[in-house]
């Protein structure tokens, strides 16, 4: 049985300042598995994240996420949908008066009826998963970019979301610290069912986690498979993007 | 070590609606799912009904759960301590073979808590706090001062060291743009001040003592205050913000790099702008305050505008116009160098730099108060 599509996103255009970003994007995501949004800069990769999470409201075309069409939800809906996502922002978001340990339970103290000293101990678990347990009564201002990030993880996965987005997971992080993001992704998707939507360059990192990409050019989708295909694509920016990292193999 | 199982008599407690359990012998079946929102009836309802049999031990059987989380994982470890607290053994026993992966994954049981550091005694606090201001703030206020007004000077006659047009952008910025508001709060004071004082001087016969009070009051005291808690809120707030953000967004440390001193490349030029426009303004504020207090005059006094000017060339001294010089000097000191000061202690990203912009603009107004009480006296 094909599994169930946890995004689908067809004919998504969009224009900022009458220059078009998205040309008629159309792709999905199945339940359980890592799809990677891959492509150059300016790409368009985080207008379509930031359109799926519905950041920016949709001007054209049809987006599907865990079932619901994103462009007709009710504040109720959207508030119902937002707790079953997690997001990872690029840049951590976290939220700077609170300590790390605050902001991972923070989803947990507000949309459960978990007892606190229960919140504390999946927070320190949480914080545990990515190696961060001594940081939950440090403020954000006093954490490494690195450690930042991690922590940001940790909020996202904080409600074991069933759909985690990530937006460039592994940009600034040291091979180890990468290598054990993965892993733990790996982890929460084959433990857990989590479907995970990753925006990244790493490509180490995709061939450990990846199990579809979607690869954006100048706005368009111009690849959509698996790995293994997008390694033998012909198309020119697959195949340039593929051979630099055969390059580094080398 | 494994438990030996006791046989007890069947005891039952009763389902609750999202999570099943029962409760046989020693041991506690767990049945259904075990997620984020039956963790907190297991960690609150389950615990309490476990608490009040008070087991010597208990089995924690997983067989019939089908499914758990992160936070179930950590519910049955947090009923397990608090159990253990009591003086109950609890073990967790059976489960799928990915039930038992899960809980090794997220199963931190040992994991240590992180403990807040003590909290130092009143006495130590306000040692500490004292030592802080003095150590920190009055210390490092001083420090910049020196380096400010030492790179001011140094820097007056080598404009290389500086951007081009920034001293005048910054004139505009802290001197023209402030006119229209410093000119219109003169004139409502001045008009105020004199209002009030006019019913007293016309009981005395004394109306022409309403120049005086007009012309002494607004250029030793009101012109320059005035100017200068505007021109703190305005400006300094804005001094304090820039550079705060500037600092958060590490633009301070790429001008480091770079090889460019923030102090030179970013305080001196609003420094020379304060100096150079703070004069003008309390000029402006002076002639409209007095405007204010001569139109007040005319309508309640019957004072004419030419008894007014001639009472106004008496009561006016060469002094007055030196004090309010030297006041506006000290105070677009103090704007600034407040401003920049806190700008330049920001912590904690876009919070801070909304936490010092307020503290700046207050305590260079604060400053300015304390500094215009003891002008006041020397110039007395």
């Amino acid at each position: 049985m094909e599994p169930q599509k946890v995004v689908e996103v067809k004919g998504l255009t969009a224009s900022f300042d009458e220059k078009e970003i998205l040309k008629d994007v159309s792709f999905s995501a199945k339940k359980g598995e890592v799809t990677v949004i891959l492509g150059g800069s300016g790409s368009g990769k985080t207008t379509v994240l930031r359109h799926l999470l519905g950041l920016i409201p949709l001007t054209q075309g049809h987006i599907e996420v865990l079932g619901k069409d994103i462009s007709n939800l009710t504040e109720d809906e959207q508030l119902s949908l937002y707790l079953q996502l997690g997001v990872f922002y690029q840049n951590g978001a976290l939220l700077n008066s609170l300590t790390v340990g605050e902001n991972v339970g923070l989803p947990l103290n507000q949309h459960s009826k978990i007892p606190k000293p229960l919140v504390e101990e999946i927070v320190t678990m949480k914080l545990g998963l990515v190696n961060l347990e001594y940081a939950y009564h440090m403020f954000p201002s006093q954490l490494s970019g690195g450690m930042l990030k991690r922590a940001a993880l940790a909020r996202a996965i904080a409600m074991d979301p069933p759909l985690l987005f990530c937006d460039e997971p592994g940009a600034g992080l040291d091979p180890i610290s990468l290598e054990s993001l993965d892993n733990l992704i790996l982890n929460l998707k084959n433990l857990l069912g989590m479907s995970v939507l990753m925006v990244t360059h790493e490509v180490s990192s995709i061939m450990r986690v990846a199990d579809h990409i979607v690869y954006l050019d100048e706005g368009k989708v111009v690849f959509e498979g698996t790995v293994e295909n997008a390694m033998k694509s012909d198309e020119p920016s697959v195949k340039a993007f593929f051979s630099v990292f055969r390059n580094q193999q080398k | 070590m494994k438990l030996k199982k006791k046989k007890k008599p069947l005891q039952y407690i009763t389902n609750d609606d999202r999570l099943s359990y029962r409760y046989k012998g020693n041991t506690l079946y767990l049945s259904g799912n075990l997620k984020l929102v039956e963790s907190g009836l297991l960690a609150r309802n389950v615990l309490k009904k476990l608490s009040a049999l008070k087991p010597s031990a208990l089995f924690l059987n997983l067989d019939q759960l089908e499914d758990i989380d992160s936070s179930g994982v950590m519910a049955l470890y947090f009923v397990k301590g608090k159990l253990a607290e009591k003086g109950t053994h609890v073990e967790i026993e059976g489960g799928s073979e990915i039930i038992r992966e899960k809980l090794e994954l997220f199963g931190y049981e040992n994991v240590e808590k992180v403990s807040v550091p003590p909290r130092r005694n009143y006495l130590e606090q306000l040692g500490g706090h004292v030592h802080h201001f003095f150590s920190s703030y009055v210390y490092g206020f001083l420090v910049l001062a020196a380096n400010v007004f030492y790179w001011s000077f140094a820097d007056l006659f080598r404009r290389k060291t500086r951007r081009e047009g920034e001293v005048v952008n910054q004139a505009v910025l802290i001197g023209v743009n402030a006119v229209l508001i410093v000119l219109f709060m003169s004139f409502v004071i001045g008009l105020v001040l004199a209002m009030h004082s006019s019913g007293q001087l016309q009981v005395f016969g004394a109306n022409i003592f309403i120049v005086d009070l007009t012309v002494l009051a607004v250029m030793s005291q009101m012109g320059p205050l005035i100017t200068a808690i505007l021109v703190a809120g305005r400006s300094g707030s804005a001094i304090a913000a820039e550079i705060a953000t500037m600092k958060v967004t590490a633009e301070l440390d790429a001008l480091k790099t770079m090889g460019l001193d923030p102090i030179r490349f970013v305080v001196v030029p609003k420094l020379y702008a304060a100096l150079i426009t703070m004069p003008f303004l309390i000029i402006v504020a002076n002639v409209f305050g007095i405007f204010g207090g001569g139109l007040a005059g005319y309508i309640y006094l019957d004072i004419t505008p030419e008894v007014f000017i001639n009472r106004m060339g008496e009561v006016m001294q060469n002094k007055d116009l030196l004090t309010g010089f030297v006041k506006s000097q000290v105070y677009a000191s103090i704007i600034v160098l407040t401003g920049s000061f806190y700008g330049f202690r920001v912590e904690r990203g876009a919070e801070g730099v909304g936490k010092v912009t307020t503290i700046a603009v207050v305590v260079s107004i604060s400053l300015v108060i304390l500094a215009d009480s003891i002008l006041g006296l020397i110039f007395y």
